[in-house]
Protein backbone atom coordinates (compact mmCIF):
# COMPACT_ATOMS: atom_id res chain seq x y z
CA UNK A 1 0.00 0.00 0.00
CA UNK A 2 1.37 3.32 -1.07
CA UNK A 3 1.66 6.54 1.13
CA UNK A 4 -1.70 8.28 1.15
CA UNK A 5 -2.81 11.88 0.00
CA UNK A 6 -4.60 13.57 2.12
CA UNK A 7 -5.12 16.52 -0.21
CA UNK A 8 -7.00 13.94 -2.59
CA UNK A 9 -9.95 13.50 -0.58
CA UNK A 10 -11.61 16.41 -1.04
CA UNK A 11 -11.95 16.34 -5.09
CA UNK A 12 -13.72 12.90 -3.67
CA UNK A 13 -15.79 14.29 -1.38
CA UNK A 14 -17.02 17.00 -4.24
CA UNK A 15 -17.42 14.36 -7.07
CA UNK A 16 -19.65 11.70 -4.91
CA UNK A 17 -21.50 14.88 -2.70
CA UNK A 18 -24.68 13.84 -4.26
CA UNK A 19 -24.04 10.25 -2.90
CA UNK A 20 -22.60 11.16 0.28
CA UNK A 21 -25.72 13.24 1.09
CA UNK A 22 -28.27 10.97 0.80
CA UNK A 23 -26.07 7.91 2.19
CA UNK A 24 -25.91 10.49 5.38
CA UNK A 25 -29.90 11.02 4.91
CA UNK A 26 -30.37 7.28 5.21
CA UNK A 27 -28.06 7.32 8.19
CA UNK A 28 -29.90 9.64 9.71
CA UNK A 29 -33.12 8.31 9.36
CA UNK A 30 -32.50 4.65 10.11
CA UNK A 31 -31.14 5.96 13.81
CA UNK A 32 -34.01 8.46 13.77
CA UNK A 33 -36.62 5.31 13.13
CA UNK A 34 -35.02 2.88 15.47
CA UNK A 35 -34.22 5.20 18.45
CA UNK A 36 -38.27 6.20 17.92
CA UNK A 37 -39.60 2.85 18.18
CA UNK A 38 -37.14 1.62 20.90
CA UNK A 39 -38.11 4.93 22.87
CA UNK A 40 -42.14 3.86 21.99
CA UNK A 41 -41.05 0.21 23.36
CA UNK A 42 -38.81 0.93 26.32
CA UNK A 43 -40.47 3.79 27.80
CA UNK A 44 -43.80 2.21 28.09
CA UNK A 45 -42.04 -0.64 29.21
CA UNK A 46 -40.03 1.28 31.91
CA UNK A 47 -43.16 3.01 33.11
CA UNK A 48 -45.20 -0.26 33.45
CA UNK A 49 -42.00 -2.15 34.76
CA UNK A 50 -40.19 0.66 37.66
CA UNK A 51 -42.43 -0.25 40.60
CA UNK A 52 -42.60 -4.52 39.90
CA UNK A 53 -39.33 -6.21 41.17
CA UNK A 54 -38.94 -8.87 39.23
CA UNK A 55 -40.08 -7.54 35.99
CA UNK A 56 -38.03 -4.18 36.08
CA UNK A 57 -35.05 -6.66 36.59
CA UNK A 58 -36.12 -9.20 34.06
CA UNK A 59 -36.27 -6.13 31.18
CA UNK A 60 -33.31 -4.54 32.08
CA UNK A 61 -31.31 -7.93 31.86
CA UNK A 62 -32.82 -9.20 28.93
CA UNK A 63 -32.05 -5.79 27.23
CA UNK A 64 -28.25 -5.95 28.43
CA UNK A 65 -28.11 -9.27 26.91
CA UNK A 66 -28.81 -8.28 23.58
CA UNK A 67 -27.05 -5.83 23.51
CA UNK A 68 -24.32 -8.25 24.15
CA UNK A 69 -24.79 -10.10 20.97
CA UNK A 70 -22.22 -9.02 18.35
CA UNK A 71 -24.07 -6.60 15.79
CA UNK A 72 -22.78 -8.49 12.38
CA UNK A 73 -24.34 -11.69 13.96
CA UNK A 74 -27.04 -10.41 15.40
CA UNK A 75 -28.08 -8.88 11.56
CA UNK A 76 -27.38 -12.23 9.65
CA UNK A 77 -29.66 -14.22 12.17
CA UNK A 78 -32.05 -11.66 11.20
CA UNK A 79 -31.82 -12.38 7.09
CA UNK A 80 -33.60 -15.69 6.97
CA UNK A 81 -37.09 -14.47 8.96
CA UNK A 82 -36.55 -10.53 7.26
CA UNK A 83 -34.83 -10.53 4.44
CA UNK A 84 -32.13 -7.96 3.57
CA UNK A 85 -32.09 -4.01 4.07
CA UNK A 86 -34.12 -1.85 5.88
CA UNK A 87 -36.35 -3.86 7.89
CA UNK A 88 -33.46 -5.84 9.39
CA UNK A 89 -31.35 -2.87 10.09
CA UNK A 90 -34.46 -1.08 12.15
CA UNK A 91 -35.36 -3.86 13.84
CA UNK A 92 -31.53 -4.58 14.66
CA UNK A 93 -31.07 -1.07 15.56
CA UNK A 94 -34.10 -0.52 17.90
CA UNK A 95 -32.83 -3.87 19.88
CA UNK A 96 -29.52 -2.65 20.74
CA UNK A 97 -31.09 0.80 21.82
CA UNK A 98 -33.33 -0.59 24.38
CA UNK A 99 -30.84 -0.97 27.17
CA UNK A 100 -29.88 2.13 27.94
CA UNK A 101 -33.82 3.75 27.53
CA UNK A 102 -35.34 0.84 29.57
CA UNK A 103 -32.54 1.40 32.18
CA UNK A 104 -32.75 5.33 32.23
CA UNK A 105 -36.36 5.10 33.05
CA UNK A 106 -36.22 3.11 35.37
CA UNK A 107 -33.61 4.25 37.18
CA UNK A 108 -35.11 8.13 36.55
CA UNK A 109 -38.79 6.97 37.89
CA UNK A 110 -37.32 4.91 40.85
CA UNK A 111 -34.89 7.91 41.90
CA UNK A 112 -37.91 10.36 42.78
CA UNK A 113 -37.42 11.18 45.95
CA UNK A 114 -39.78 9.37 48.84
CA UNK A 115 -40.73 12.32 50.16
CA UNK A 116 -42.02 13.82 46.86
CA UNK A 117 -43.59 10.44 46.20
CA UNK A 118 -45.67 10.27 49.25
CA UNK A 119 -47.25 13.84 49.64
CA UNK A 120 -48.17 13.45 45.63
CA UNK A 121 -49.96 10.45 47.57
CA UNK A 122 -51.32 12.38 50.59
CA UNK A 123 -52.82 15.35 48.31
CA UNK A 124 -54.79 12.50 46.83
CA UNK A 125 -52.99 12.13 43.25
CA UNK A 126 -54.22 8.89 41.61
CA UNK A 127 -51.22 6.56 41.02
CA UNK A 128 -51.34 7.24 36.72
CA UNK A 129 -51.80 10.96 37.55
CA UNK A 130 -48.60 10.06 39.97
CA UNK A 131 -46.69 8.67 37.37
CA UNK A 132 -47.70 11.23 34.70
CA UNK A 133 -46.97 14.51 36.36
CA UNK A 134 -44.99 14.44 38.83
CA UNK A 135 -42.51 11.19 38.28
CA UNK A 136 -42.54 11.76 34.28
CA UNK A 137 -41.12 15.15 34.45
CA UNK A 138 -38.79 14.74 37.23
CA UNK A 139 -37.10 11.71 35.79
CA UNK A 140 -37.01 13.16 32.33
CA UNK A 141 -33.84 14.27 32.49
CA UNK A 142 -32.54 10.64 32.99
CA UNK A 143 -34.61 9.25 30.25
CA UNK A 144 -33.48 11.78 28.05
CA UNK A 145 -29.78 11.02 28.85
CA UNK A 146 -31.19 7.22 27.89
CA UNK A 147 -32.21 8.35 24.85
CA UNK A 148 -29.16 9.91 24.02
CA UNK A 149 -26.87 7.20 24.77
CA UNK A 150 -29.29 5.12 22.86
CA UNK A 151 -28.84 7.68 19.83
CA UNK A 152 -24.96 7.01 19.93
CA UNK A 153 -24.97 3.61 20.36
CA UNK A 154 -27.29 3.34 16.84
CA UNK A 155 -25.40 5.48 15.00
CA UNK A 156 -22.26 3.70 15.46
CA UNK A 157 -23.76 0.11 14.79
CA UNK A 158 -25.78 1.38 11.70
CA UNK A 159 -22.58 1.64 10.14
CA UNK A 160 -22.82 -2.03 10.06
CA UNK A 161 -26.38 -2.37 8.48
CA UNK A 162 -24.09 -2.48 5.03
CA UNK A 163 -23.53 -6.31 5.53
CA UNK A 164 -27.07 -7.13 5.33
CA UNK A 165 -27.34 -4.67 2.47
CA UNK A 166 -28.59 -1.72 5.04
CA UNK A 167 -28.97 2.03 4.35
CA UNK A 168 -26.65 4.34 5.34
CA UNK A 169 -22.92 5.42 5.60
CA UNK A 170 -21.54 2.06 6.41
CA UNK A 171 -22.02 0.95 2.36
CA UNK A 172 -19.15 3.58 2.27
CA UNK A 173 -17.04 1.81 4.80
CA UNK A 174 -17.29 -1.72 3.74
CA UNK A 175 -16.69 -0.86 0.22
CA UNK A 176 -13.49 1.30 0.96
CA UNK A 177 -12.51 -1.80 3.16
CA UNK A 178 -13.69 -4.89 0.59
CA UNK A 179 -10.96 -2.54 -2.22
CA UNK A 180 -8.19 -2.10 0.35
CA UNK A 181 -5.09 -1.33 -2.05
CA UNK A 182 -7.40 0.01 -4.30
CA UNK A 183 -7.07 4.50 -5.50
CA UNK A 184 -10.03 5.30 -3.55
CA UNK A 185 -10.09 2.73 -0.99
CA UNK A 186 -9.28 4.98 1.88
CA UNK A 187 -11.18 7.86 0.47
CA UNK A 188 -14.50 5.79 0.73
CA UNK A 189 -13.66 4.65 4.09
CA UNK A 190 -12.49 7.95 5.90
CA UNK A 191 -15.82 9.70 4.29
CA UNK A 192 -17.90 7.24 5.62
CA UNK A 193 -16.26 7.20 9.42
CA UNK A 194 -16.02 11.24 9.14
CA UNK A 195 -19.55 11.57 8.08
CA UNK A 196 -20.66 9.15 11.08
CA UNK A 197 -19.02 11.30 13.81
CA UNK A 198 -20.45 14.10 12.34
CA UNK A 199 -23.81 13.00 12.66
CA UNK A 200 -23.53 12.04 15.95
CA UNK A 201 -21.91 15.60 17.16
CA UNK A 202 -25.30 16.92 15.44
CA UNK A 203 -27.24 14.67 17.30
CA UNK A 204 -25.65 15.46 20.49
CA UNK A 205 -26.27 19.19 20.16
CA UNK A 206 -29.71 17.98 19.22
CA UNK A 207 -30.21 16.66 22.37
CA UNK A 208 -28.57 19.42 24.21
CA UNK A 209 -31.19 21.51 22.84
CA UNK A 210 -33.43 19.19 23.26
CA UNK A 211 -32.91 18.88 27.50
CA UNK A 212 -33.04 22.86 27.45
CA UNK A 213 -36.33 22.98 25.76
CA UNK A 214 -37.98 20.25 27.88
CA UNK A 215 -36.56 20.14 31.35
CA UNK A 216 -38.57 22.11 33.82
CA UNK A 217 -35.94 25.33 35.59
CA UNK A 218 -36.43 24.27 38.59
CA UNK A 219 -34.91 20.53 38.13
CA UNK A 220 -32.07 22.14 35.78
CA UNK A 221 -28.64 21.49 36.90
CA UNK B 1 -67.24 17.13 55.62
CA UNK B 2 -69.09 19.54 54.70
CA UNK B 3 -67.67 22.02 57.96
CA UNK B 4 -65.23 23.04 56.79
CA UNK B 5 -63.49 24.53 59.55
CA UNK B 6 -62.56 21.07 61.26
CA UNK B 7 -64.43 17.96 61.60
CA UNK B 8 -64.02 15.13 64.47
CA UNK B 9 -61.90 12.33 64.06
CA UNK B 10 -62.64 9.31 66.31
CA UNK B 11 -59.92 6.67 66.26
CA UNK B 12 -61.58 3.30 68.05
CA UNK B 13 -59.25 0.43 68.48
CA UNK B 14 -56.87 1.26 65.64
CA UNK B 15 -53.62 -1.30 65.15
CA UNK B 16 -51.33 -1.50 62.82
CA UNK B 17 -49.19 -5.00 62.35
CA UNK B 18 -46.51 -4.16 59.78
CA UNK B 19 -46.00 -7.62 57.60
CA UNK B 20 -43.22 -9.98 59.19
CA UNK B 21 -43.24 -7.13 62.40
CA UNK B 22 -43.54 -9.92 65.79
CA UNK B 23 -44.98 -6.70 67.64
CA UNK B 24 -47.90 -4.17 66.27
CA UNK B 25 -46.42 -0.53 65.55
CA UNK B 26 -49.58 0.80 66.71
CA UNK B 27 -52.19 -1.41 69.42
CA UNK B 28 -55.64 -0.78 70.23
CA UNK B 29 -55.53 3.34 69.54
CA UNK B 30 -58.40 4.83 70.86
CA UNK B 31 -58.98 8.68 70.55
CA UNK B 32 -61.33 11.28 70.02
CA UNK B 33 -60.65 14.46 68.24
CA UNK B 34 -62.95 17.16 68.06
CA UNK B 35 -63.48 19.77 65.34
CA UNK B 36 -61.00 22.60 65.30
CA UNK B 37 -58.89 20.96 68.09
CA UNK B 38 -55.12 20.55 67.48
CA UNK B 39 -54.24 17.62 69.07
CA UNK B 40 -50.33 16.56 69.56
CA UNK B 41 -49.09 13.41 69.35
CA UNK B 42 -45.68 13.03 71.43
CA UNK B 43 -43.40 10.63 72.49
CA UNK B 44 -39.93 9.08 71.66
CA UNK B 45 -38.33 7.98 68.31
CA UNK B 46 -40.09 4.82 67.25
CA UNK B 47 -43.06 4.87 69.71
CA UNK B 48 -45.82 4.84 66.37
CA UNK B 49 -46.57 8.22 66.16
CA UNK B 50 -46.45 8.47 62.11
CA UNK B 51 -48.37 5.25 61.60
CA UNK B 52 -50.72 6.64 63.80
CA UNK B 53 -51.23 9.39 62.21
CA UNK B 54 -50.76 8.24 58.57
CA UNK B 55 -53.81 6.09 59.01
CA UNK B 56 -55.73 8.93 59.02
CA UNK B 57 -55.36 9.74 55.73
CA UNK B 58 -54.65 5.89 54.49
CA UNK B 59 -50.90 6.60 53.97
CA UNK B 60 -50.62 3.59 55.64
CA UNK B 61 -53.86 0.89 55.59
CA UNK B 62 -54.90 0.03 59.38
CA UNK B 63 -54.61 -3.70 60.02
CA UNK B 64 -57.99 -3.10 62.22
CA UNK B 65 -60.11 -1.04 64.10
CA UNK B 66 -62.17 1.89 63.00
CA UNK B 67 -61.26 5.90 61.81
CA UNK B 68 -64.38 8.29 61.39
CA UNK B 69 -64.37 11.86 60.26
CA UNK B 70 -67.29 13.46 60.97
CA UNK B 71 -68.93 10.27 61.36
CA UNK B 72 -67.93 9.00 58.08
CA UNK B 73 -66.49 5.59 58.14
CA UNK B 74 -63.30 6.47 55.88
CA UNK B 75 -62.44 3.22 54.90
CA UNK B 76 -65.72 3.39 53.11
CA UNK B 77 -64.58 6.69 51.02
CA UNK B 78 -62.88 6.92 48.11
CA UNK B 79 -59.22 6.89 48.93
CA UNK B 80 -58.19 9.76 46.74
CA UNK B 81 -61.26 12.11 47.54
CA UNK B 82 -60.33 11.48 51.12
CA UNK B 83 -57.07 12.59 50.77
CA UNK B 84 -57.87 16.04 48.93
CA UNK B 85 -60.03 16.68 51.81
CA UNK B 86 -56.85 16.05 54.47
CA UNK B 87 -53.92 18.39 55.02
CA UNK B 88 -50.95 16.78 54.80
CA UNK B 89 -47.54 18.29 55.51
CA UNK B 90 -44.34 16.47 56.51
CA UNK B 91 -40.98 16.59 58.27
CA UNK B 92 -39.63 16.36 54.29
CA UNK B 93 -41.46 18.98 52.73
CA UNK B 94 -41.72 17.15 49.47
CA UNK B 95 -42.47 19.52 47.78
CA UNK B 96 -42.69 19.34 43.66
CA UNK B 97 -39.12 20.21 42.18
CA UNK B 98 -40.30 21.02 38.68
CA UNK B 99 -43.27 22.76 39.44
CA UNK B 100 -43.61 26.67 41.00
CA UNK B 101 -44.69 27.29 44.50
CA UNK B 102 -47.41 28.62 42.67
CA UNK B 103 -48.29 25.33 40.94
CA UNK B 104 -47.25 23.54 44.03
CA UNK B 105 -49.89 25.69 46.40
CA UNK B 106 -52.41 25.08 43.26
CA UNK B 107 -52.25 20.72 42.94
CA UNK B 108 -54.75 20.28 45.31
CA UNK B 109 -57.11 23.05 43.86
CA UNK B 110 -56.15 21.58 40.39
CA UNK B 111 -56.92 18.08 41.61
CA UNK B 112 -60.73 19.28 42.29
CA UNK B 113 -61.06 20.87 39.38
CA UNK B 114 -61.01 24.47 40.62
CA UNK B 115 -61.49 27.10 37.60
CA UNK B 116 -58.37 29.04 36.60
CA UNK B 117 -59.33 32.73 37.95
CA UNK B 118 -60.34 31.21 41.47
CA UNK B 119 -56.86 29.17 40.98
CA UNK B 120 -55.48 31.78 40.90
CA UNK B 121 -56.79 33.97 43.84
CA UNK B 122 -56.67 31.21 46.14
CA UNK B 123 -53.35 30.31 45.42
CA UNK B 124 -52.33 34.14 46.29
CA UNK B 125 -54.27 34.41 49.28
CA UNK B 126 -52.46 31.02 50.79
CA UNK B 127 -48.98 32.56 49.86
CA UNK B 128 -50.10 35.76 52.12
CA UNK B 129 -51.20 33.63 54.91
CA UNK B 130 -47.95 32.33 55.61
CA UNK B 131 -46.20 35.09 54.98
CA UNK B 132 -44.47 34.59 51.20
CA UNK B 133 -44.80 37.89 48.69
CA UNK B 134 -46.91 36.19 46.27
CA UNK B 135 -45.34 38.65 43.29
CA UNK B 136 -41.43 37.71 45.07
CA UNK B 137 -42.55 33.63 45.17
CA UNK B 138 -44.83 32.68 42.89
CA UNK B 139 -42.82 31.73 39.52
CA UNK B 140 -39.77 30.75 42.03
CA UNK B 141 -38.72 27.04 42.36
CA UNK B 142 -38.70 25.30 45.31
CA UNK B 143 -34.65 25.06 45.26
CA UNK B 144 -34.70 28.87 45.35
CA UNK B 145 -36.38 28.73 48.71
CA UNK B 146 -34.46 28.66 52.24
CA UNK B 147 -35.73 25.42 53.94
CA UNK B 148 -38.06 27.81 56.69
CA UNK B 149 -39.59 28.94 53.31
CA UNK B 150 -40.10 25.60 51.76
CA UNK B 151 -41.98 24.62 54.63
CA UNK B 152 -44.45 27.75 54.36
CA UNK B 153 -45.21 26.83 51.30
CA UNK B 154 -45.92 23.05 52.37
CA UNK B 155 -48.31 24.50 54.88
CA UNK B 156 -49.81 26.78 51.90
CA UNK B 157 -50.33 23.54 50.04
CA UNK B 158 -51.82 21.57 52.36
CA UNK B 159 -54.01 24.51 53.33
CA UNK B 160 -55.06 25.33 49.60
CA UNK B 161 -58.32 23.38 49.23
CA UNK B 162 -58.96 24.86 52.50
CA UNK B 163 -59.62 20.83 54.32
CA UNK B 164 -61.47 20.57 57.59
CA UNK B 165 -58.42 18.33 58.59
CA UNK B 166 -54.79 18.57 58.57
CA UNK B 167 -52.07 15.68 59.42
CA UNK B 168 -48.46 17.50 60.23
CA UNK B 169 -45.58 14.89 61.12
CA UNK B 170 -42.87 16.87 62.52
CA UNK B 171 -43.31 20.03 60.14
CA UNK B 172 -40.73 21.75 61.83
CA UNK B 173 -38.13 19.08 62.88
CA UNK B 174 -35.58 19.90 59.75
CA UNK B 175 -35.19 23.40 60.42
CA UNK B 176 -32.64 25.41 62.76
CA UNK B 177 -33.98 26.39 66.28
CA UNK B 178 -34.19 29.76 65.08
CA UNK B 179 -36.30 29.40 62.25
CA UNK B 180 -38.54 26.59 64.03
CA UNK B 181 -39.81 28.83 66.98
CA UNK B 182 -40.42 31.65 63.88
CA UNK B 183 -42.56 28.91 62.17
CA UNK B 184 -43.94 27.57 65.30
CA UNK B 185 -45.18 31.16 66.13
CA UNK B 186 -46.47 31.94 62.62
CA UNK B 187 -48.26 28.67 63.07
CA UNK B 188 -50.26 29.45 66.20
CA UNK B 189 -51.43 32.82 64.68
CA UNK B 190 -52.77 30.68 61.69
CA UNK B 191 -54.01 28.21 63.78
CA UNK B 192 -56.29 30.61 65.87
CA UNK B 193 -57.43 31.83 62.32
CA UNK B 194 -58.42 28.95 60.31
CA UNK B 195 -59.33 26.48 63.65
CA UNK B 196 -59.05 23.49 61.52
CA UNK B 197 -58.77 20.12 63.11
CA UNK B 198 -54.73 18.86 63.07
CA UNK B 199 -53.22 15.87 64.82
CA UNK B 200 -49.33 17.25 64.72
CA UNK B 201 -46.93 14.54 65.44
CA UNK B 202 -43.92 15.48 67.20
CA UNK B 203 -40.91 14.22 69.46
CA UNK B 204 -40.62 17.69 71.24
CA UNK B 205 -42.29 17.83 74.28
CA UNK B 206 -41.61 21.79 74.11
CA UNK B 207 -43.26 22.32 70.99
CA UNK B 208 -45.98 20.15 72.09
CA UNK B 209 -46.53 22.29 75.21
CA UNK B 210 -46.64 25.34 73.03
CA UNK B 211 -49.02 24.62 70.44
CA UNK B 212 -50.95 22.09 71.27
CA UNK B 213 -54.77 22.58 72.48
CA UNK B 214 -54.31 18.61 74.05
CA UNK B 215 -51.93 16.19 74.31
CA UNK B 216 -51.11 12.32 73.60
CA UNK B 217 -48.25 11.23 75.18
CA UNK B 218 -47.33 8.40 74.17
CA UNK B 219 -45.18 5.31 74.87
CA UNK B 220 -44.24 1.88 72.87
CA UNK B 221 -46.89 0.84 70.17
CA UNK B 222 -48.87 4.40 70.72
CA UNK B 223 -50.02 3.69 73.71
CA UNK B 224 -51.36 6.68 75.12
CA UNK B 225 -50.16 7.79 78.55
CA UNK B 226 -51.89 10.75 78.79
CA UNK B 227 -54.34 12.79 77.10
CA UNK B 228 -54.99 16.13 78.35
CA UNK B 229 -54.66 19.75 78.10
CA UNK B 230 -50.49 20.87 78.35
CA UNK B 231 -51.72 22.72 81.57
CA UNK B 232 -53.10 19.55 83.39
CA UNK B 233 -50.28 17.44 81.89
CA UNK B 234 -47.19 19.71 83.64
CA UNK B 235 -49.60 20.23 86.82
CA UNK B 236 -50.30 16.44 87.14
CA UNK B 237 -48.46 14.06 85.21
CA UNK B 238 -50.06 10.86 85.31
CA UNK B 239 -47.07 8.78 85.53
CA UNK B 240 -42.91 8.57 86.12
CA UNK B 241 -42.97 7.79 82.14
CA UNK B 242 -45.15 11.07 81.83
CA UNK B 243 -43.09 13.06 84.43
CA UNK B 244 -39.96 11.78 82.87
CA UNK B 245 -40.83 13.27 79.19
CA UNK B 246 -41.88 16.76 80.43
CA UNK B 247 -38.05 16.62 82.24
CA UNK B 248 -36.71 19.60 84.02
CA UNK B 249 -38.54 22.98 84.66
CA UNK B 250 -41.74 21.77 84.91
CA UNK B 251 -43.19 25.05 86.82
CA UNK B 252 -41.51 27.38 84.16
CA UNK B 253 -43.13 25.51 81.51
CA UNK B 254 -46.41 26.20 83.29
CA UNK B 255 -45.99 29.67 83.72
CA UNK B 256 -44.95 30.29 80.13
CA UNK B 257 -48.64 28.68 79.21
CA UNK B 258 -49.98 31.09 81.77
CA UNK B 259 -51.30 34.78 81.17
CA UNK B 260 -50.16 37.71 83.49
CA UNK B 261 -53.93 38.45 84.29
CA UNK B 262 -53.82 35.32 86.24
CA UNK B 263 -51.30 36.51 88.74
CA UNK B 264 -52.54 39.93 89.28
CA UNK B 265 -52.76 41.64 92.74
CA UNK B 266 -53.89 44.87 94.42
CA UNK B 267 -50.99 47.34 95.20
CA UNK B 268 -48.31 49.36 94.02
CA UNK B 269 -44.48 48.37 93.04
CA UNK B 270 -41.91 50.04 91.21
CA UNK B 271 -39.65 48.80 88.16
CA UNK B 272 -40.55 48.18 84.50
CA UNK B 273 -44.53 47.62 84.15
CA UNK B 274 -45.44 44.31 82.14
CA UNK B 275 -48.85 43.93 79.95
CA UNK B 276 -51.28 41.74 80.82
CA UNK B 277 -51.00 39.91 77.81
CA UNK B 278 -47.67 38.44 78.58
CA UNK B 279 -47.26 34.99 80.09
CA UNK B 280 -46.10 33.95 83.50
CA UNK B 281 -42.59 33.25 82.99
CA UNK B 282 -41.93 36.42 81.53
CA UNK B 283 -43.28 38.30 84.10
CA UNK B 284 -40.98 36.12 86.50
CA UNK B 285 -38.38 36.98 85.00
CA UNK B 286 -39.00 40.46 85.32
CA UNK B 287 -39.56 39.83 89.10
CA UNK B 288 -36.45 38.35 89.53
CA UNK B 289 -34.35 41.27 87.53
CA UNK B 290 -36.27 43.60 89.46
CA UNK B 291 -34.04 42.05 92.62
CA UNK B 292 -37.50 39.52 93.82
CA UNK B 293 -39.78 42.70 94.05
CA UNK B 294 -43.12 42.75 92.65
CA UNK B 295 -43.33 44.54 89.60
CA UNK B 296 -46.33 46.98 88.20
CA UNK B 297 -49.08 45.60 85.74
CA UNK B 298 -50.04 47.99 83.09
CA UNK B 299 -53.47 48.99 83.87
CA UNK B 300 -53.00 48.70 86.96
CA UNK B 301 -52.14 46.25 90.04
CA UNK B 302 -48.93 44.06 90.50
CA UNK B 303 -47.33 41.07 90.19
CA UNK B 304 -45.25 39.26 92.63
CA UNK B 305 -43.58 35.52 93.40
CA UNK B 306 -46.44 35.26 95.78
CA UNK B 307 -48.98 36.39 93.21
CA UNK B 308 -47.18 33.83 90.08
CA UNK B 309 -47.13 30.99 92.43
CA UNK B 310 -50.35 31.33 93.98
CA UNK B 311 -51.53 31.41 90.49
CA UNK B 312 -49.60 27.69 89.56
CA UNK B 313 -51.09 26.78 92.82
CA UNK B 314 -48.55 26.40 95.52
CA UNK B 315 -48.77 27.99 98.67
CA UNK B 316 -45.63 29.96 99.34
CA UNK B 317 -46.24 30.42 103.40
CA UNK B 318 -46.18 26.45 103.74
CA UNK B 319 -42.54 26.97 101.85
CA UNK B 320 -39.64 26.17 103.82
CA UNK B 321 -41.64 25.35 107.02
N1 LIG C 1 -42.97 0.42 56.71
C1 LIG C 1 -42.64 -0.18 57.88
N2 LIG C 1 -42.39 -1.52 57.91
C2 LIG C 1 -42.07 -2.13 59.07
N3 LIG C 1 -41.98 -1.51 60.25
C3 LIG C 1 -42.20 -0.18 60.29
C4 LIG C 1 -42.55 0.55 59.11
N4 LIG C 1 -42.72 1.85 59.44
C5 LIG C 1 -42.49 1.93 60.76
N5 LIG C 1 -42.18 0.72 61.29
C6 LIG C 1 -41.91 0.41 62.70
O1 LIG C 1 -43.05 0.74 63.47
C7 LIG C 1 -42.68 1.38 64.67
C8 LIG C 1 -43.31 2.74 64.77
O2 LIG C 1 -42.77 3.58 63.76
P1 LIG C 1 -43.23 5.09 63.55
O3 LIG C 1 -44.72 5.13 63.49
O4 LIG C 1 -42.50 5.62 62.40
O5 LIG C 1 -42.73 5.78 64.91
P2 LIG C 1 -42.48 7.31 65.26
O6 LIG C 1 -43.13 8.15 64.22
O7 LIG C 1 -43.07 7.48 66.60
O8 LIG C 1 -41.00 7.50 65.30
C9 LIG C 1 -41.17 1.41 64.70
O9 LIG C 1 -40.71 0.33 65.45
C10 LIG C 1 -40.79 1.27 63.26
O10 LIG C 1 -39.56 0.61 63.14
MG1 LIG D 1 -42.18 9.57 62.90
Amino acid sequence: MGKYDLSLIWPFFLDKLDEIIELSTEHVLVVLISVLLATIFGVSLGLFAWDKPLLRSASIATAGVILTIPSMALLALMIPTFGLGWVPTLIALALYSLLPIVRNTVVGLREVPEAVMESARGMGMSPLRVLLSVQMPIAWPVILTGLRVATQLAIGIASIAAYVAGPGLGVYIFKGLSMLGAKNALNFALTGTVMIIIIALLFDALFILIKRLTTSRGIRG
Amino acid sequence: MANKTGATIELLNVSKVYPNQPEPAVENFTMTINPGELVMLVGPSGCGKTTTMKMINRIIEPSSGSIKIDGQDILTLDQNQLRRNIGYVIQQIGLFPHMTIAENVAVVPTLLGWSKDKIRARVAEMLELVELDPSVFSNRYPKQLSGGQQQRVGVARALSADPPVMLMDEPFGATDPITRERLQAEFQQLQANIGKTIVFVTHDFEEAIKLGDRIAVLSKRSKIEQFDTPANILANPASEYVASFIGEGAALKRLALMRVDSAVESGNATGPAISRDENLRVALDSVVLNAGRPVPVVGGGRVSIESISAALGIDVSRLGQ
